[in-house]
């Protein structure tokens, strides 16, 4: 059934990002990132010579990774692989779109704040309405 | 319409009435407890778009502050403080524990961040800027914790989403679909049954009648015979039978030799 979605409860998982350096180099001040034995870390530094193949290949890589449960990706990160952002619909890891430093936040291109949006206009239409 | 002709294809009897009966007691039963369930959904759902909105707006004020903190920090400690940071990623010290919430049957993620180990990093910046790092990291926690609490909503509204949208669906389903259809069988073995009971009693009115219309017929030829024997009586009263006033004819003839032509 499509609301049987499985929810694993575990114990500690981690966070992944996909930003750029100054947003990584914040989080990683704060203690979220992870080097694992293969020296497969969880997160991608986004710079002028990433390549969306590159950026691809991690949020494929991170969504189906075991122990993380949220993707923090940057705005404009997400921008450039939209339509992977948007088709991916499963409820965990969760996807997070976070402001950027030198790129201005626009919750327009958000793809859950938009439904957000949709769905909390629509719904003040119709209580307005009764 | 399509939906009104559709009915179960059963056997129209008393039995099977009542399983009918006993179905759409069960589909109502049913419907009202999805109704119930559904708006159970949305009031969480809701609740959970606001507070989406509301978390929304205060993420990007903490990343705000959170990236000034670096600028600060980056300024005090020198531009290479990041290849520092870099460098010294090990295991991740902040980490999230994710757990069920249910809700009227639908388990809703919920992520929590721990600690654990001890901080690194705990050098950076000893030459110079130290309080600016401090600072910094602490901003970042904090930016994390709103963060965190925002992926659980965000979880949440789409898992819900998914809920409410199957909810609806299974609701409508035995509104439209399921009850319709079973309404409509019932009424057909009800009218079965009317036109079995109908055609019962014709039969039986047919048979009184054929029965009435024997008796009649049996009556009348009694009333013969017994017109006939008190006839006879009359006239063995009389002295002469009618039967053997033939008879004696008959058997003059037959029987006496002395009659010669």
């Amino acid at each position: 059934m499509a609301n049987k979605v499985q929810v694993p409860t575990r114990n500690s998982a981690l966070i992944a990002m996909i930003a750029d350096e100054d947003t990584i180099t914040g989080f990683l001040l704060a203690g979220v990132g992870n080097v694992d034995l293969r020296r497969k870390t969880n997160y991608l530094i986004v710079d002028s010579k990433t390549t969306v193949k590159q950026i691809e290949e991690a949020f494929k890589e991170f969504t189906t990774r075991e122990d993380i449960a949220i993707v923090m990706i940057s705005q404009y990160v997400a921008n450039m692989i939209r339509f992977l952002v948007d088709s991916y619909n499963k409820p965990v890891p969760a996807i997070l779109e976070i402001p950027s430093k030198d790129h201005p936040y626009d919750p327009t291109h958000d793809s859950v704040l938009s439904r957000v949006k949709y769905l909390f206009s629509a719904e003040s239409v119709a209580s307005g309405k009764r | 319409m399509s939906g009104q002709t559709q009915r179960l294809n059963v056997v129209p009897t008393v039995t099977m009435l009542g399983v009918m009966k006993a179905r759409l007691v069960g589909a109502t039963r049913g419907h009202a407890l999805l109704k119930k369930k559904s708006d159970a959904l949305t009031v969480q759902f809701r609740q959970i778009l606001k507070k989406i909105v509301s978390t929304k707006e205060l993420m990007g004020e903490s990343m705000k502050t959170s990236s000034f903190a670096l600028t600060e920090a980056k300024y005090v400690a020198g531009e290479n403080i990041k290849h520092i940071v870099l460098e010294n990623v090990k295991n991740a010290s902040l980490k999230v524990r994710s757990r069920q919430e249910n809700v009227a049957g639908v388990k809703l993620p919920k992520f929590d961040y721990f600690t654990e180990g001890e901080t690194k990093n705990d050098l950076t910046g000893l030459a110079r800027g130290g309080q600016q790092v401090q600072a910094c990291r602490a901003a970042y926690i904090k930016s994390i914790e709103v963060l965190v609490e925002l992926a659980s909503l965000q979880t949440s509204f789409l898992t819900l989403d998914v809920a409410i949208k199957t909810t609806n669906r299974r609701v409508n389903a035995l509104e439209n679909v399921v009850k319709p259809r079973i309404e409509n069988t019932i009424s057909y073995i009800k009218g079965e049954l009317d036109e079995l009971e109908r055609e019962d009693f014709f039969r039986l009115k047919k048979i009184q009648g054929y029965k009435k219309r024997e008796m009649e017929r049996q009556r009348a030829s009694a009333k013969q015979f017994a017109e006939d024997q008190s006839a006879v009586k009359v006239s063995l009263q009389k002295g002469i039978s009618v039967n053997s006033a033939h008879n004696f004819l008959s058997a003059g003839m037959q029987k006496d030799e002395d009659i010669i032509f």
